[in-house]
């Protein structure tokens, strides 16, 4: 470990440290996706995002997507953000939000001009946006910069022996290096939020910790549904995992030991004036929480797989690991770190966090992961209900 | 550190139930605990593929699973030591009404 490279990033307007320089093409709603996507068409090297959402949606469903909008514009991935949508209102609100950072931002709405006009103005801001984006050069970051969010998925049991603990090892190194780590995935801690519980800094976190629970947990059981096969998931089932107490408890071992130093509602960014390792409640469902994590400022994704997912998200690169034999062998484009050799006893647990730092380290600088690579780029909302 | 690969893993010594690091066949099994890195054997009596789990103890219906040191669930049937347990004789103790 004595020889580290260094980590180098990009420092933005506000102080934040990303490791990519997107230059994004964010619609406000499903009816701006196809001038979003155009615009990225005429100016490549930008990135459309398309959504499915953004009409009608009202009170704490419509702020959740105002912020994964606007944390998503803020994330400091993104070096300069083109804000379309039908109308000029809301198109306007995301886009001040995102300014509040001096990152460069425009808006552009519909209604009207029509796509034409919009692709020709959006694109041609785009153009000058990428132009200097392309000029900012990487500097000396510390851990203590920058955001790790984690989350599993297609887990199995492998996961809670060998994939989970080797983030963990991740989580419990950026914390002490002065980082911040966000987890969540609130129903997959049932059988272990007790757990999770624990490991709150204090009374006021523990007791936010678990009315977030509660409340979500409610909100299933009050469907009195057979969960077998959604949680968990048939890939679970396949891959081993019996209930969700068992599927919980390989969730948690991914979490460090670092005491659990604040509670974040869906997509909200922590206080920058305190590191550590974060619960965010959101769904365990992997592009809606992998979004939701990058909102909130996450930058670099770790996430541990058994049976094999193959999620990305568009401007955060997530880097896959398994400690199941098969999924290394048979998905390796999908696999950034194969850990089953700590099955084997092949090496130990410090032995698989040093190989996982290595590969983090290469990914910060620039180094794309395999769902870079393969353009997987899920951009999912969290919707809390029906629209109007 | 390097020894030879064990068949099964449990995660804690007094865990209930193993899981299988390559697909098995029945038989009699060489294995280790995680945490305390305890070496013991078990028969298995079924087949059974990578990362799926067997008995370590006779278990009687409503009896819990036990690991990670933690209850992860109940047997919904009898098991026998070494029976392979998923869904068919395992649920959920939280979610009741996720059962097969």
């Amino acid at each position: 470990m004595g020889s580290k490279p260094r980590l180098m990033g990009y420092r933005r307007e506000n102080g934040t440290m990303g490791i990519r320089n997107h230059v994004i093409i964010l619609p406000l709603d499903d009816l701006s996706n196809a001038a979003a996507e155009a615009v990225a068409k005429v100016i490549p090297g930008t990135l459309a995002l398309p959504h499915a959402f953004g009409r009608l949606q009202f009170g704490e469903d419509l702020q959740l997507t105002f912020d994964t909008l606007i944390g998503t514009g803020v994330n400091a991935n993104v070096a300069a953000v083109v804000v379309i949508g039908i109308e000029p209102k809301w198109t306007q609100r995301v886009a001040d939000g995102i300014a509040k950072t001096g990152k460069p931002v425009a808006a552009f709405s519909i209604e009207g001009k029509g796509d034409l006009q919009v692709i020709q103005e959006a694109s041609r801001v785009a153009a000058m946006f990428l132009q200097d984006a392309s000029g900012l050069v990487r500097t000396e970051a510390e851990m203590g910069d920058m955001i790790m969010s984690i989350k599993c998925g297609e887990s199995d049991t492998t996961s809670g022996l060998g994939s989970c603990p080797t983030t963990s090892q991740a989580v419990d190194r950026w914390v002490d290096a002065g980082g911040t780590v966000f987890f969540g995935e609130t129903s997959e801690l049932t059988g272990g939020e007790h757990l999770i519980a624990e490991r709150c800094i204090d009374a006021a976190t523990r007791e936010l910790f678990q009315l977030t629970y509660d409340n979500y947990i409610k909100v299933i059981e009050a469907t009195g549904a057979n969960l077998l096969g959604s949680q968990p998931t048939q890939g679970n089932i396949a891959g081993g995992l019996t209930t969700i107490e068992e599927k919980a408890l390989g969730n948690i071992a991914k979490t460090g030991s670092v005491p659990v130093v604040g509670v974040l509602k869906p997509a909200e960014m922590p206080s920058a004036s305190k590191p550590g390792l974060y619960f965010m409640d959101s769904s365990s469902a992997a592009a809606e929480c992998v979004t939701l994590m990058a909102a909130g400022g996450a930058v670099i994704h770790l996430f541990p797989t058994g049976q094999g997912n193959v999620i990305g998200n568009p401007i955060v690169p997530v880097l896959k690991l398994t400690a199941n034999i098969k999924t290394a062998k048979s998905m390796t484009e999908h696999i950034d770190l194969d850990v089953s050799g700590l099955l084997r006893y092949e090496y130990d647990l410090t032995k698989a966090g040093d190989m996982m730092m290595d590969v983090i380290y290469d990914t910060v600088n620039g180094r794309l992961c395999k769902a870079e690579v393969m353009g997987h780029r899920e951009f999912t909302f969290t919707k809390l209900y029906i629209s109007a | 550190m390097a020894i030879t690969p064990p068949q099964f893993l449990l995660h804690h010594d007094g865990d209930n139930v193993a899981v299988a690091m390559t697909d098995l066949q029945p038989g009699t099994l060489q294995g280790r605990s995680v945490k305390e890195g305890t070496e013991s054997t078990a028969v298995l009596n079924h087949a059974i593929p990578l990362g799926h789990k067997f008995a370590l103890a006779d278990l009687a219906e409503g009896d819990s699973i036990i690991k990670y040191g933690i209850k992860v669930g109940l047997a919904s049937a009898a098991i026998k030591k070494g029976d392979y347990i998923h869904t068919h004789n395992m649920r959920s103790y939280r979610w009741e009404a996720s059962r097969a």
